[in-house]
């Protein structure tokens, strides 16, 4: 056993890491929610967004907390736009039909990225990505914190928005009884690009909150799409909460398996668990759906 | 089974067979070994997601297993390489029953199966990453030993009728599911899974020996890959690449149909071919295109480029066909 | 006394504190046609669902020729001899109705001729012999529950369940299907059916269980469930609650 001074540190940071994992999964457990369909495109909409968020750094030297305020509107625009007017008419409303139209999408995207960019790996340097706060027993990164403390908030304005707008009152309507929301006159297919909209929105939030840490490049977006699938199926599919706790739980999962483990083989950590739970406990181990 | 029905299949193997009389540059030589590796790494995701409708997006774990064992086997232990090549592919059908097995008895469907074969190939891959068996991070090299007896040729032509044999073989073998109540079986699973258990169809034996022989046929071409690139890592092996790779190849060429996969990694391969040379050889630029055949072929063609071949073939005889009788009749 | 085929004995099933089926103890005949009736959410297509092999139940137990086959998984049920059709059909949609029946067919012939060949004889038994090549999601609701009943044929049944064979057909086309229903008892074939349409039941059944609210309350002879109180009630005050709410709701 490891001594609570190195135990202690290695769940705040696994809290801190969550947090953005959760956020990611925030946005792929929504899109589930209400259209009940996978997005596989998810982690490549991610990487552009990071990609987004280091071109708006690099060209117009804006801050990338700054540059959120700039993207989430535009990815909310684009993510509509990719329901609205690809996936939709593409897919024909059959499951099978989405998962490769989606799959499509994120090869596209991804490698789109790569004729654009090459491989390379870009970092941005922030004079704050190395501060910490000293609590005393442990030192926690600011970017971190200040991630966390974003997250919070977008769980909050998102909640605000799915139970006291009138876009959120359909949104919930077309999630729980599809059909019956049709009837009453809500326009189903543009609840369909919102939520998607939404989903790709807080993808561009998590974009800038990851980039004055973590580094880009056409694959950047992956390494999370796998942790995110894993905590929305933790979480319960289309469970708002159980997104937030699962991505958390995952975070420190992560973050004690990397200390026992290594880094490698802590990643692995995630995808046996994921396994596990998809084949013993499909619904999620707490939380239900929205 | 009635000659008729395989003959056909003997026609395109026929022709296929006369490529190397005709084409004597190792480039396209080089070609026709790849467009019919991806043709049989697709017949594998093929009998599974074409006639089972169990949609894999995972199948590199089988490839990767095909190659790996191959290639592990001959380096680490000294086997001979054409007893590693049976090895490889049976250890890939039994890596196809263990992840079908679990899956399909625990309920998985859909979406669901995607993501757990998606998150199988995954930890194999990181495993291979990490492993000292694997060769890890460096990957496995195969020593050069240009003999018929350790499966290595001086030219490609042998390579060729190699991966010619196996497509052949994969290709009776989707042909002889058609044609059996294995086959009707398991595309009454694909159709409507409680219907057909109503009807005494074990369903989930229908998914998992599917799943058995996709992973034997996918397998072979991992072997045949460490065999003739004499190199293995866990990106190659394990990697999403051929995971895409086989289920765009079906999908483009016809799902669910024995050509489909051959016609649909021609296409595939030769559009990747017109993209180096419209836009160089750009890396990325290829899977572009292929994404947007991809969602081109799902959005309008559904039956992929074989089904609008047959589309074609039946207007053009429908327009050549005499007018029937009643045109007739009218001019008297 | 006729031997009986099948005993339900005291089967319950609970869905989360919903008990759809209560306590339900009930047998079938060899050779007859039995007729399983009561208002909706009676827990009937629940009760198939669970002798059929496609729900296990909470509590009690299935016999099937003298043999305990509780819980056994449907394709298992279906090899015994146990066929049924489905309430909302459910055809192989992108197969044709030959396809459809030969499904079935195969069970007992494993070759793709034999199977196919069987299929056409069978598919003429219902009335769908003009209609083989046909692509199974273009049939009509009529053509639907042929080939729901076609399918289930082919398997060689001993025992057939029947849910809702004739809902949605119009009269003319129940009046068609009854002979059909009939002719497949006089094969030999033991027939349960969920039905509705009242006077097909009182017509073919020569047994009749009521359920209610997942109880059963009554069985006999067709003519004697027609007089019973219980039943009636069970009945006429869902009834009644129905027709005062469309009084309320509009005079349309």
């Amino acid at each position: 056993m490891l001594s609570p001074v190195i135990l202690i540190p290695a769940v705040l940071n696994g809290l801190l890491i969550g947090a953005v994992y959760a956020l990611v999964a925030l946005g792929l457990t929504l899109i589930y929610g209400v259209l009940h369909i996978i997005n596989f495109a998810h982690g490549a909409l991610l990487t552009a967004a990071m990609f987004a968020a280091f071109f708006v750094h690099r060209l117009l030297g804006l801050d990338p907390y700054l540059a959120a305020v700039l993207l989430t509107p535009l990815f909310f625009v684009f993510g509509y736009g990719l329901q609205r007017f690809i996936i939709a008419p593409a897919a024909h409303g059959e499951d099978r039909n989405i998962l490769l139209v989606t799959l499509g999408l994120a090869v596209i995207i991804e490698n789109g990225l790569l004729y654009a960019f090459r491989a390379d790996t870009r970092t941005i340097n922030l004079d704050y990505a190395f501060r910490v706060i000293d609590l005393g027993i442990v030192f926690l990164a600011v970017p971190r914190v200040v991630a966390f403390g974003v997250v919070i908030v977008v769980a909050l304005i998102l909640w605000f928005v799915m139970s006291r707008t009138d876009t959120g009152r359909a949104i919930r309507a077309v999630a729980k009884e599809k059909l019956g929301a049709e009837l009453s006159g809500i326009d189903v297919a543009h609840i369909y690009a919102v939520t998607f909209g939404l989903g790709t929105a807080c993808l561009a939030i998590a974009a800038c909150l990851l980039i004055p840490t973590y580094y880009v490049n056409p694959q950047a977006g992956n390494a999370f799409v796998l942790i995110a699938f894993t905590i929305v199926v933790l979480g319960g599919m289309g469970s708002v909460a159980g997104a937030l706790l699962g991505g958390l739980f995952v975070g420190v999962v992560e973050s004690l398996s990397g200390l026992y483990l290594g880094e490698s083989l802590g990643q692995l950590g995630i995808f046996v668990m994921f396994i596990l739970v998809l084949l013993f406990r499909p619904n999620g181990l707490f939380g239900e759906r929205i | 089974m009635t000659a008729r029905l395989l003959l056909p299949l003997l026609l395109v193997v026929v022709a296929l067979a006369l490529v190397p009389a005709v084409v004597t540059s190792n480039v396209a030589l080089n070609f026709m070994v790849t467009v019919l590796l991806i043709a049989l790494v697709g017949q594998g995701w093929n009998v599974l997601g074409g006639y089972g409708g169990q949609y894999s997006f995972g199948h590199s774990a089988f490839f990767g297993t095909g190659a790996y064992v191959t290639a592990i086997l001959q380096v680490r232990y000294g086997v001979n390489a054409w007893l590693g090549f049976a090895l490889g592919i049976a250890t890939g059908a039994l890596v196809g029953a263990a992840i079908g097995a679990v899956s399909f008895r625990s309920g998985l469907r859909g979406s669901y199966f995607a993501l757990v074969t998606l998150a199988f190939a995954e930890v194999l891959r990181i495993l291979a990453s990490v492993t000292p068996i694997t060769g890890a991070g460096v990957g496995t090299l195969i020593k050069l030993d240009l003999r018929p007896e350790a499966l290595q040729f001086q030219s490609r032509v042998p390579f060729y009728w190699i991966i010619l044999a196996l497509v052949a073989i994969s290709l009776i073998v989707a042909r002889v599911i058609e044609a059996s109540r294995f086959g009707a079986w398991l595309v009454a699973v694909r159709e409507n899974e409680s219907a057909a258990r109503a009807l005494g169809v074990n369903a989930t034996l229908m998914k998992v020996s599917a799943m058995t022989i996709s992973a034997a046929i996918t397998a072979a071409a991992g072997c045949f890959y460490a065999q003739y690139f004499l190199f293995v890592d866990s990106g190659i092996a394990f990697g999403p690449w051929i995971s895409v790779e086989a289920l765009l190849a079906p999908i483009i060429g016809g799902i669910g149909t024995v050509f489909g996969p051959l016609l649909g990694a021609l296409v595939v391969k030769m559009l990747g071919e017109l993209a180096k040379l419209v836009a160089g050889d750009a890396p990325g630029l290829d899977l572009v295109i292929y994404g947007c055949v991809l969602i081109l072929v799902v959005a309008f063609a559904p039956r992929g480029v074989g089904g609008v071949f047959h589309e074609f073939y039946n207007f053009v005889s429908r327009a050549w066909t005499p007018a029937p009788t009643p045109m007739r009749r009218r001019d008297g | 006394m006729a031997d009986k085929i099948m005993r339900v004995e005291h089967v319950s099933k609970r869905f989360d504190g919903l008990l759809a089926v209560d306590d339900v103890s009930l047998d079938f005949a060899s050779g007859s046609i039995t007729a399983l009736i009561g208002p909706n959410g009676a827990g009937k297509t629940t009760l198939f669902a669970i002798v059929s092999g496609f729900l296990r139940p909470n509590g009690g137990r299935v016999l099937y020729r003298g043999g305990d086959i509780t819980g056994q998984p449907s394709h298992r049920l279906a090899r015994m001899g146990i066929a049924r059709t489905f309430q909302i059909v459910q055809p192989f949609a992108d197969l044709s109705v030959h396809e459809n029946i030969a499904i079935g067919a195969h069970l007992s012939r494993p070759a793709r001729a034999a199977a196919l060949a069987a299929a056409a004889e069978v598919a003429g038994l219902v009335g769908l012999g003009d209609l083989l090549e046909r692509r199974a999601a273009s049939l009509t609701v009529s053509g639907g529950k042929r080939l729901e009943l076609a399918r289930a044929l082919a398997i060689t049944p001993t025992l057939l369940l029947l849910d809702e064979v004739l809902a949605g057909l119009n009269p003319s086309e129940i009046r068609d299907m009854l002979p059909v229903i009939r002719a497949i008892r006089d094969r030999g074939v033991t027939i349960v059916m969920i039905e509705h349409v009242m006077q097909a039941v009182m017509s073919l059944a020569d047994t009749v269980h009521v359920l209610a609210e997942g109880r059963l309350i009554a069985e006999g002879p067709p003519l004697s469930i027609a007089g019973n109180s219980r039943v009636i009630e069970a009945y006429l005050g869902r009834g009644a609650a129905g027709r005062l709410a469309a009084v309320g709701g509009g005079n349309g």
